[in-house]
């Protein structure tokens, strides 16, 4: 999984003509995806030019707002010479065509789909257009070379010949063992962008989401879960549920109780009905208060070695002036907009599932096994997903298995919903980490010792997805492992307590960069005014030999007038941190209002390498940003007796219009490798917010959210 | 029978008289564009117009829409045009897109009553709307933007 082996296509830029392998065997569509139209072209299993001219791009990775809908149709776009409006696009179902070119299951996350998909895309375009054009050139008796194409023909000598005409005749020929690919200099879309293709259909209520499912005796299921992580139904009365009209079944399931229903509202009033007794089991030990307290004194220790080098402790014994601090990061749900939800239709050996996932593959197989059918014979539909943030791909299955264990048990086709509560309290959550973090300064100012110790459940360990787990989770360290700051540290200890919990934990837009950054992004400013230098400089002095980090931090640092004196009452605070091969800046402007904090303006520089659809880049920055306030201002999960304590957008608050800020994005004219956009503007956001509130107050926030902070201005 | 006009369309619905207006358009009627997202008035995503002003489809009883003029987004315009369509459109506001029907309609509303908004006008109006993505800033432009487009359109 580590990524930054395999970035690739930095290259391209160079310029000049460019030859590219087609597409591997193994990229061939298998039978169990089927080309959209019979009789047409179908070169591999990405694109499909039908007999009467529409083209149709497969999608090998979801879209749930990130915008690869447009992208990916735009990489190809460009290879085959079509506009972007004569494109159908839709998702792939699950097919080994369609596996993360790097990552080798079928997945869509880690900011990766438009870098990992850069080479394939374009190529499965270039490669149709070369047989398009081999085919006029048959066809008319103008030699190859003497043929172009534009838009959806290929022009042969004074003949013309839309590809629709051709497609018959083109899937006759032979692949292309290498075709050429558009040099820098030709492109139309890349580098230039394109209005999102699914923003029609996404303004007139057109876009079916999972939700949106409706087929003739498709009933609704709602599950009534354990309210304690791992507990189970000890016994259940179902009659008063059973008389609510409209309710048809009651089921139990492994860790539920489900209500199947005519519709949504049957459902959820037989739900209330329904009497469950729990075994709650040793779940309702756990108690954020006491967790908070172990972790704490855990993280006090030492833990195995994540990354060191010299003697950390002697060093801070010799340090000049020492910096202290012990951070909390709460339980978080990714409270996608679109609550979760899955449709399952069991008929005989077959099952078909329509979910919003970004792990089709896996949901599959997960299924195949609890039917105990083929996994040819379970066909994954992909809807819009209302929201991912990482919610939507769970190594577990968990709301899908869900719903076929309700289709299973009732025998009937059910769409299993979750209310908001269910989604708030059902777990999978980015989890909870303490950090204790000491760091040595030389008489200068300068770190010269620093030992960071991380205590937390492992994601990966959890997911079991890619083996064995290593003793060191790359995701709980990420960003202090590795960080360019660090390596400037002659003598440092990175170390990791790795917990376990009955809390099921999942990667959260950014994974472990939502808390590391935090950590590390707000000491650095606090060492930069222990030093009694200014943060930027501070910053500039320590990243002098990372340039990608620099690139970023400088380019919004002139935006944002840095060292502009502010209006009487606003304050600036900086961040900047590296994730998913992209490099973020972020400088927020604050004030304080009535002992709470006001975002008013936030700037931000991302260095991606190749931005391909730079608004798309700037719209994923502004909902990170958006997304790293919400977290700021409001993240927080507890638990109490094993309970989660939240329930809803009132007590898990998200941030609204009026507390949106102005936000301006600058994109680094970079010619570096290409990183994500979807997660990267997320981890600079907070600590950039809390190092404008320490410039306004003098506190140091060392526990989010800050709405458990009384912030007081300033004389 | 509980008798409502929704689109323009008169329809007949079978249902309890404290059923959800939301779960009556979504399930009954078959018009899915109308979204739920927390059930409890706090985020928006269901919002509809009764007799032309925004109400939350989750908590309105079916009752309350007897014999009343139902909008959802499927009836906001003929032909995905009005104003703050086209504006969303060009101004790339949706991202996973599940919220923005919620946000037109309510967007709708202001515009129609203030066709100049300010900027708190528009957090005014449209804070009672989540948005996950966080679209809210291409979301203040669009609405602007649908505003300068309305008034040319009214010169005209």
């Amino acid at each position: 999984m580590n990524r930054r082996n395999f970035i690739q296509s930095g290259a391209i830029l160079g310029g000049g003509l460019l030859i590219s392998f087609t597409i591997p065997q193994a990229n061939k569509l298998s039978a169990l995806a089927k080309p959209v139209a019979a009789g047409g072209f179908t070169p591999n299993a990405f694109l499909n030019i039908g007999t009467d001219n529409t083209v149709t791009v497969t999608l090998s990775h979801v879209e749930m707002g990130q915008g690869i809908w447009t992208t990916l149709p735009m990489l190809l776009a460009e290879e085959l010479d079509v506009d972007l409006d004569q494109i159908i696009v839709r998702h792939g179902g699950v097919d080994k065509a369609y596996n993360h070119t790097i990552y080798g299951i079928q997945i869509t996350g880690g900011s990766s789909s438009t870098w990992s998909e850069f080479d394939r895309y374009r190529n499965a375009g270039a490669t149709a257009r070369t047989l398009l054009t081999q085919a006029a050139a048959q066809r008319s008796g103008v030699a190859v070379t003497n043929c172009k194409t534009e838009k959806g023909f290929v022009l042969a000598g004074d003949k013309k010949f839309s590809y629709g005409e051709l497609a018959g005749d083109a899937a006759k020929l032979p692949a292309p063992q290498q075709v050429t690919l558009r040099p820098p200099s030709d492109w139309k879309y890349i580098g230039k962008g394109s209005k999102r293709v699914d923003a029609q259909v996404k303004t007139n209520g057109e876009a079916k989401f999972g939700m949106d499912m409706q087929f003739s005796g498709l009933l609704t299921a709602m599950v009534a879960h354990a309210p304690v992580f791992g507990g189970k139904v000890k016994s259940f009365d179902a009659t008063k549920a059973k008389a609510v009209p409209g309710v048809q079944q009651v089921v139990e399931i492994p860790g539920g109780v489900a209500v199947i229903a005519d519709h949504f509202w049957a459902a959820q009033q037989g739900r209330k009905a329904l009497q469950v007794t729990w075994d709650n089991g040793p779940g309702t030990a756990l108690n954020t208060t006491s967790q908070t307290i172990a972790y704490k004194r855990l993280a006090a220790t030492k833990g195995v070695s994540a990354q060191a080098k010299g003697d950390a402790d002697a060093a801070l014994a010799k340090s000049a002036k020492h910096i202290s601090a012990e951070y909390v990061f709460a339980y978080l749900a990714h409270a996608p907009m679109e609550p979760l939800n899955c449709t399952a239709k069991i008929d005989g050996d077959h099952c078909e599932i329509w979910a919003g996932t970004q792990l089709p593959g896996v949901d599959q197989a997960n299924v195949a096994k609890l039917l105990n059918m083929k996994p040819e014979n379970i066909k994954i539909n992909i809807p819009f997903l209302g929201g991912g943030f990482g919610r939507r791909a769970t190594p577990a299955s968990d709301f899908v298995i869900e719903a076929v264990h309700i289709a299973k048990a009732s025998g009937k086709p059910v769409k299993m919903v979750w209310t908001r509560e269910d989604d708030m309290k059902s777990g999978y959550y980015r989890p909870f980490f303490v950090h204790n973090v000491q760091v040595g300064l030389d008489e200068k100012g300068m770190p010269m010792a620093w030992n960071h110790n991380i205590v937390g459940q492992s994601i990966m360990g959890e997911a079991k997805m890619f083996g064995p787990p290593p003793p060191v989770d790359d995701t709980s360290v990420e960003g202090v492992k590795g960080s360019p700051y660090l390596n400037t540290v002659p003598d440092h200890y990175v170390g990791l307590h790795t917990t376990k919990e009955v809390v099921p934990i999942l990667w959260f837009r950014s994974v472990g960069n939502t808390h590391t950054a935090y950590a590390m992004e707000t000491i650095v400013d606090e060492m930069a005014y222990a030093a009694g230098q200014d943060p930027v400089d501070y910053r500039q002095t320590l990243l002098k030999s990372s340039p990608r980090h620099l690139a970023a931090l400088n380019l919004v640092a002139a935006k944002a007038n840095w060292k502009t004196k502010l209006a009487p009452g606003r304050f600036k605070g900086v961040a900047v941190h590296e994730a998913f091969g992209s490099y973020v800046a972020i400088i927020a402007e604050v004030s304080i209002v009535d002992n709470a904090v006001r975002v008013h303006k936030v700037d931000c520089a991302i260095d991606c390498g190749l931005a391909v659809n730079p608004d798309g880049v700037k719209a994923q920055m502004e909902s990170g940003i958006i997304f790293g306030l919400t977290m700021a201002l409001y993240g927080e999960l507890t638990l109490k007796d094993g309970q989660v304590q939240q329930n809803n957008f009132y007590d898990y608050r998200i941030a609204r219009m009026n507390e949106s800020p102005e936000i301006n994005v600058y994109i680094v004219d970079s010619k570096e490798k290409m990183g994500g956009a979807g997660e990267c503007a997320v981890p600079p956001t907070a600590p950039a917010i809390v190092n404008a509130i320490f410039a306004a107050t003098g506190k140091r926030i060392y526990n989010l959210p800050i709405m458990n902070t009384k912030l007081i201005k300033q004389a | 029978m509980i008798s409502l006009t929704v689109n323009g369309q008169p329809r007949e619905v079978a249902a309890d008289p404290n059923m959800p207006l939301l779960w009556v358009i979504r399930d009954l009627l078959g018009l899915t564009g109308t979204k739920f997202g927390c059930g409890v008035a706090q985020c928006g995503a269901c919002t509809v117009h009764l007799n032309g002003e925004a109400v939350r489809s989750c908590v309105t009883k079916v009752s309350r829409a007897a014999g009343q003029q139902v909008t959802t987004i499927e009836g906001l315009s003929t032909n995905n045009n009005h104003p703050l369509q086209l504006a969303w459109q060009e101004a790339d506001v949706p991202q996973c897109g599940y919220c923005q029907s919620g946000q037109l309609m309510s967007a709708a509303v202001l515009l129609r009553e203030n066709p100049n908004p300010t900027d708190q006008d528009i957090d005014d109006a449209m804070s009672g709307n989540i948005c996950r993505c966080g679209t809210y800033p291409r979301i203040r432009a669009a609405i602007h933007q649908a505003a300068k487009m309305h008034q040319g359109g009214a010169k005209s």
